[in-house]
């Protein structure tokens, strides 16, 4: 971080999904995150690595937690960062979304960072900007850097990732969380489980790279790390669950529940938490918890991927 | 109109099960004969001689379901520019669907559809009526009215019957009015938000899915109400297995019952969406290749009746979104026979069994002239050279919209010229 050019150029010139990294590309930019960690816990945190450049933040789904992290990592980064949440703006006037790009395009930003509830979205606007695109979350498809913090926030805790049980548990199917994951714990050899209802697995999930599983018990024996899924209320609308009790009764976590797994297992959340519905206070908050651990991660990771990004071996443009 | 003989033509006519080497003579907008034998009485005085050595003569193709723009969206496709799109692709006839704005369930709206296509057409236009008015789901439209003024099929076009007892109803009153069901199923509950074929593509992509079961659940209501009204039904577009065992079935029980395939999921598979690729997404949705083959086989067989193109002009405001949020469907006529080649030239279905599809047996199906090189047809015909190679390429659409599922594709057999009544509509 001190040092980008330690680090091999980054090949790719948007993240878009973890499906485009090779394992190599994915231990760079958390060997990064290691670096930018450190960055982060100094009094002075401001670097000038991307000094001058704008990064424009670009969000169409509100997200109070992802949108600061991005944001306070572009800053201690040196980058000009702007912050404009569309779903307030010029889409309730009609504007689609690559009428956006092209006017923000026109702003000669450096990074995008976009958050949209359409799977693809990113990759559509990738194609039509002239600068980096950072992919914050695209519908029910991929959300890169949380599996990035996610991964560095185990490794950081248990040394490595190669030959670990990860158990993805809850809303398996509306997750871009779970597939980012489920496709970056693959790629560095931990054995992933998901376990939920089936009503919230995605057809085909047999052949996703993972063991699925329907209860808890089954699904968390062993387990090293437990991946806990946001349940969106909205799910019992659409039958996918009967109710919020239910579910938590079935497939909340709580510490009895959590006892299944290792007695030194990680208990982790995406964020923001339902408490009660997904994950009991005492183990959100318990001792075996990471939750806290995985938003500063969240900062690194962020701050890594941008510098690796805009590697200053690269043209100005961002162009490789 | 002086006549033309067209001479040393490969002469494919399933009407007579004819594919063998002859002359076709046109004149005074007619075929006068047609094969091996046709100048067995000589040509006619004056007549210009073609030779077409090489090449293919088939019926004009009828195609069975087109959507156009006008009226209400006349950006995406007009009468005219879909007629211009038709001849270019070999299709003299075509069945306009009646999702238009307004929706034509009126005797006038039918009428303007005539008029207009008499007026700027360079091939012959059917409309089909919609089901119900305003395509709203619940009451039939005035079927006997509509066929008097021309509508050759009741379709619901882009939507299906929701209600058991409103299709009962339109299959009981149309078998009355002697009229063809032309409908396409999608059971929009379980089909629910989905935009591609449930599975593991879909899984990986985070995009919602929509079960085969969808399609076949309707069709399968719609196939017991055949049986139970004797009414004459015909799916329009079919896309899995699932869906054809049914319809054999059907056919089996003796219903009068028949089927249509989209030329898309005759040729394409889900994996072509490949990174969200819009112009991909269709209804019914591209199926995995399994269901593909088992629709070659299913039109080899005659399962299936017909090819349709599908054409669906959309427009950038409706396709350059994210895959979701993109409406469904791509334009068709142009690429019609070049795709329906693909089968033949791979040698899955047999060249007549494929003109049979595209312009015999829908002509049948929905009573209308042509389809046939028989003497004293109507000379609506295409020259082809079954075997040259070209690329769909977007700058010769003729369509005003670009939304093909073909762009770049290698085709092999490309219309020469295409005949309407005897005029030349189209000449490459």
């Amino acid at each position: 971080m001190t040092d980008t050019l330690a680090f091999p150029l980054f090949p790719h010139r948007h993240l878009l999904g973890i499906k485009s990294l090779s394992p190599a590309d994915i231990e760079m930019l958390l060997d990064r995150a290691d670096a930018a960690v450190a960055v982060s816990r100094q009094p002075e945190k401001k670097l000038a690595t991307l000094r001058g450049r704008t990064q424009i933040n670009l969000f169409y789904e509100a997200s109070t937690r992802t949108q600061s992290s991005f944001e306070l990592a572009g800053k201690r980064m040196g980058a000009d960062v702007m912050n404009m949440s569309v779903a307030s703006s010029s889409t309730k006037k009609g504007e689609t979304l690559l009428d956006t790009a092209a006017t923000l395009n026109a702003m000669r930003p450096d990074i995008l960072v976009i958050r949209h509830s359409a799977a693809g979205a990113a990759a559509l606007l990738a194609q039509k900007v002239g600068c980096s695109v950072v992919n914050a979350g695209d519908g029910a498809h991929e959300h890169p850097t949380q599996a990035l913090l996610d991964a560095l926030t185990i490794r950081r805790a248990k040394g490595r990732l190669a030959g670990l049980t990860v158990a993805i548990c809850g809303d398996i199917l509306h997750s871009r969380v779970a597939r980012s994951n489920i496709i970056l714990l693959n790629a560095l050899g931990a054995r992933v489980r998901v376990v939920a209802p089936s009503t919230l697995l995605p057809a085909g999930v047999e052949q996703m790279g993972v063991e699925p599983f329907t209860t808890m018990e089954d699904g968390l024996k062993g387990a090293d790390v437990v991946m806990m899924l946001r349940l969106q209320r909205e799910r019992m609308a659409g039958s996918f669950v009967p109710s919020v009790r239910e579910y938590f009764r079935f497939f909340g976590l709580d510490s009895q529940k959590l006892k299944a797994a290792k007695k030194d297992a990680l208990v982790m959340h995406p964020g923001p938490m339902n408490r009660g519905v997904e994950i009991a206070s005492e183990v959100a908050d318990g001792p075996q918890s990471v939750i806290q651990e995985q938003v500063e991660m969240g900062v690194a990771v962020r701050m890594a991927v941008m510098e690796a990004l805009l590697d200053p071996r690269r043209n100005a443009g961002g162009v490789a | 109109m002086s006549a033309t003989v067209f001479a040393n033509a490969r002469i494919v006519d399933p009407s007579r099960g004819l594919d063998e080497t002859g002359t076709v003579v046109v004149e005074g907008g007619v075929i006068r004969a047609a094969g091996a034998g046709a100048l067995n009485q000589g040509a006619p005085e004056g007549a210009r001689a073609v030779d077409c050595a090489g090449k293919a003569i088939l019926p004009g193709l009828i195609d069975a379901r087109v959507f156009v723009g006008e009226p209400g969206a006349e950006h995406r496709e007009t009468i005219a520019s879909a007629s211009q799109a038709a001849a270019a692709g070999g299709v003299t006839s075509f069945i306009m669907m009646p999702d238009t704005a307004p929706v034509i369930d009126d005797v006038a709206l039918v009428e303007f559809v005539l008029r207009t296509a008499r007026e700027t057409a360079l091939v012959n236009v059917f409309p089909a009526a919609a089901i119900t008015k305003g395509l709203a789901g619940s009451d039939l439209s005035e079927f006997g009215l509509l066929h008097e003024a021309g509508a050759v099929a009741l379709t619901e076009g882009r939507r299906t019957v929701d209600s058991a007892l409103v299709m009962r109803r339109a299959l009981t009153y149309a078998r009355d009015m002697g009229i063809v069901i032309s409908h396409s199923t999608q059971d929009p509950g379980l089909a629910s938000s989905g935009v591609m074929n449930e599975g593991l593509l879909a899984s990986w992509l985070g995009l919602p899915g929509i079960p085969r079961e969808a399609e076949s659940i309707p069709l399968t209501r719609d196939l017991m109400l055949a049986g139970l009204t004797g009414g004459r039904y015909h799916a329009a577009e079919i896309s899995t297995a699932m869906s054809a065992a049914a319809i054999r079935r059907a056919k089996n029980d003796g219903l009068s019952v028949t089927a249509g395939i989209s030329i898309n999921n005759l040729c394409l598979n889900e994996n072509d969406i490949g990174e969200y690729r819009t112009f991909f997404r269709l209804s019914p949705p591209l199926r995995g290749e399994d269901d593909r083959l088992a629709m070659v086989e299913a039109l080899k067989e005659g399962t299936i009746d017909i090819i349709v193109s599908s054409h669906d002009p959309q427009d950038v405001d409706t396709k350059r979104l994210p895959f979701a949020e993109a409406e469904a469907g791509a334009i068709g006529l142009e690429t019609l026979l070049a795709a329906a080649l693909r089968p033949y030239h791979s040698g899955d279905v047999p060249l007549l069994r494929l003109v049979e599809a595209l312009s015999t047996a829908p002509a049948r199906l929905f009573g209308l002239p042509g389809g046939t090189l028989k003497p004293g047809a109507p000379a609506d015909l295409v020259l082809v050279d079954l075997d040259a190679p070209w690329l769909v390429r977007e700058a010769d659409i003729r369509s005003l919209s670009k939304n093909t599922a073909f762009e770049g594709a290698r085709m092999q057999g490309r219309v020469l010229q295409t005949m309407v009544a005897g005029a030349t509509v189209f000449s490459a």
